[in-house]
């Protein structure tokens, strides 16, 4: 089967985001007040074959861990949907 | 003689000015392809600076899965020398070779400009020939020279006397002002300032030959 995969990588709690604190202090000045904890980060969507989606998952998790994140500083939504 | 190799991956751009910074000070450098599998006979390693396979995904990401790498892990394991410059200290981060991660910048500026350093430790392979507290101008040129680790490592690298170099000024946001850090073993560097840009009076800067200096013993010393 083949799953339709998103990873969405963020920054860890506590680690600084020097883009979300520019953007967010960017804000006011363009009149948008209100907004705040704005954290950046990227997002990757692929395709994976696995047996089913228990296997699909376990697979995204390892490649997240092996290269799609740095561990030390990032953490990863995975959504894993059928195809 | 004593050996340097210097790994090239595509996309690194100061391979020749650290062979040239080694050469003026009697030793020898080769560069070594980042596809090979193995290293030369070589005494250290450095991996220079320039944005490995493009930086792509994060700087050093793809690039630890370089075939050499398995050969510098192999040889760091075995206590040779292994310094990162700039680009490679990412590369040595991500790899796991050294605690931490390079984030962007505070300010999210590209620096390029001098910088003065403070000598924190002499026991590393970077750092034997100077003195603590000595004060090095080395000039930095990143966007994500940002260091960052957990508190927990933070607190380690300062109860083990692993922070190598810090910044006097911290231009980039880094934790604890650092610089440059090393393993446990000593004999793994990573430093973000480019010692091979202040190699000579004519670059307006010779203090970064104390850092080459003390390699070249390590070297000697591992040979």
């Amino acid at each position: 089967m083949t799953f339709s995969v998103l990873v969405e990588v963020q920054l860890r709690p506590g680690i600084s985001d020097p883009q979300g604190q520019t953007i967010e202090r960017a804000l006011p000045n363009l009149g948008y007040e209100g907004v705040s904890e704005v954290r950046v980060g990227k997002s990757m969507r692929f395709a994976v074959d696995a047996a089913d989606e228990a296997a699909a998952r376990a697979q995204v998790d390892e490649l997240c861990q092996k290269v799609l994140t740095n561990p030390v500083i990032e953490d990863a939504i995975i959504t894993v949907e059928p195809t | 003689m004593t050996k340097v190799g210097v790994v090239v991956f595509p996309g690194t751009n100061c391979e020749a000015d650290v062979i040239e910074s080694v050469r003026a000070l009697g030793g020898e450098a080769e560069m070594v392809w980042h596809g090979d599998a193995s290293l030369p006979a070589v005494d250290a390693v450095v991996i220079p600076g320039g944005f490995a396979h493009g930086d792509y995904l994060r700087p050093g990401a793809i690039a630890q899965f370089s075939a050499i790498m398995g050969a510098v892990k192999e040889f760091a394991d075995k206590g040779g020398p292994v310094v990162g410059i700039c680009n490679g200290f990412q590369v040595l981060t991500e790899t796991g070779l050294l605690p931490g991660a390079l984030q962007k910048n505070a300010g999210l500026k590209f620096l390029c400009q001098p910088a003065e350093l403070r000598v924190a430790t002499t026991n590393s392979a970077l750092t034997s020939a100077a003195e603590v507290g000595q004060t090095l101008h080395i000039p930095i040129n990143h966007f994500e020279g940002n260091f960052t680790c957990s508190p927990d490592t933070l607190a380690q690298l300062h109860d083990e006397d692993r922070v190598v170099v810090t910044y006097v000024d911290n231009p980039n946001g880094s934790m604890g002002d650092i610089a440059g850090v090393c393993n446990q073993g000593r004999n793994v560097v990573g430093l973000m300032p480019h010692p091979e840009r202040a190699s000579n009076a004519l670059l307006g800067s010779e203090d970064g030959n104390v850092m080459f200096t003390s390699l070249l013993q390590s070297a000697l010393t591992n040979a």
